[in-house]
């Protein structure tokens, strides 16, 4: 883990979060997802009911993404900093792709004596087509706030 | 059965106890080692006092809600289903230990054209999640789209 605290103060619109890379999706992290979540939508792991469904395989679900997601941004603002978290699912990823989850911030504001950050999200397939896109608030600490 | 006549349509509110193991094993799924969701005495000597429940955790509510999932609820096809958005709001963190009590309604429901033809239908789940101490701890969105046919980039 390792991370570097990020204080308010040090924070600037345009930032950029230090991307995560998930590699080549497999089916079984798909089954680990499903079996941890508990979505058994057959479509993520049931091969021949994704085909009649008029797939050509199974894909995953836009919530392990989100997962993924979610990694790069507790990673970059910090644990229990997370205010607002909101996604929208848009190309699928599909097993072998590979996922880049980047940030930039947006905006950096103080309200009721609490220093806020808000970020476009984003996480990429292999081919730069983006598979989430979302924002989050996050608290900040202040380095003034002792 | 028009899609509006969903719109207020509660699911059974449900408890959902918050376990480490699990947490352990959602942390695992969507591949963050953050110590926090899987170390127990590092989280404990962390100021949230125990293993946190990382951002997404609360999909897990599957497996303690009763009445169906939500395109069961919704009479959505799971053939042609999509995830359209997922939307949290954290007000505080969610530790192993706790108990939280899920309540539920459908908040929007309507149809439009689709781009490709064929009708879309969009339903909205929202969950507000308190916890044993009856402070709100959470508020999720979820949109799920149900698309005329095949399920298309």
């Amino acid at each position: 883990m390792g991370k570097n605290l990020l204080y308010f103060e040090d924070v600037r619109e345009g930032d950029e979060a230090p991307p995560l890379v998930v590699a080549s999706i497999t089916r079984t992290q798909i089954v680990k997802y499903a079996g941890a979540s508990g979505d058994f939508n057959p479509i993520h792991h049931d091969e021949l009911y994704a085909i009649r469904a008029g797939n050509d395989r199974v894909f995953a679900m836009g919530m392990m993404t989100a997962g993924f997601l979610s990694h790069m941004v507790t990673d970059w603002v910090g644990d229990g900093n997370l205010r607002k978290y909101k996604v929208r699912f848009a190309t699928r990823i599909w097993p072998g792709d590979t996922v880049t989850c980047k940030g930039k911030i947006t905006k950096k504001y103080t309200r009721d004596s609490k220093n806020y950050i808000k970020a476009d999200v984003f996480a990429e397939n292999q081919n730069s087509e983006k598979a989430i896109m979302g924002t989050i608030v996050a608290e900040l600490p202040s380095k003034a706030a002792d | 059965m028009p899609i509006q006549d969903l719109i207020g349509k509660e699911i059974p509110p449900f408890e959902m106890p918050i376990e480490r193991g699990k947490i352990k094993e959602f942390a695992e799924a969507i591949s963050d080692d953050n110590p926090l969701y899987r170390d127990p005495t590092y989280a404990k000597e962390s100021l949230f006092g125990g293993v946190l429940a990382p951002p997404t955790f609360t999909a897990t509510k599957a497996f303690w809600r009763t009445g169906g999932t939500n395109a069961e609820i919704a009479g959505l096809d799971n053939r042609f289903l999509l995830h359209g958005e997922e939307e949290y709001e954290y007000f505080q963190p969610i530790i192993a230990g706790d108990v939280l009590t899920c309540k539920g309604k459908i908040t929007e429901a309507y149809e439009k054209a689709g781009k490709r033809g064929g009708t879309m239908t969009f339903v909205v789940f929202e969950f507000t999640l308190y916890n044993q101490r009856g402070e709100k701890v959470l508020i999720s969105r979820s949109t799920a789209i149900q698309t005329g046919g095949v399920v298309k980039d």
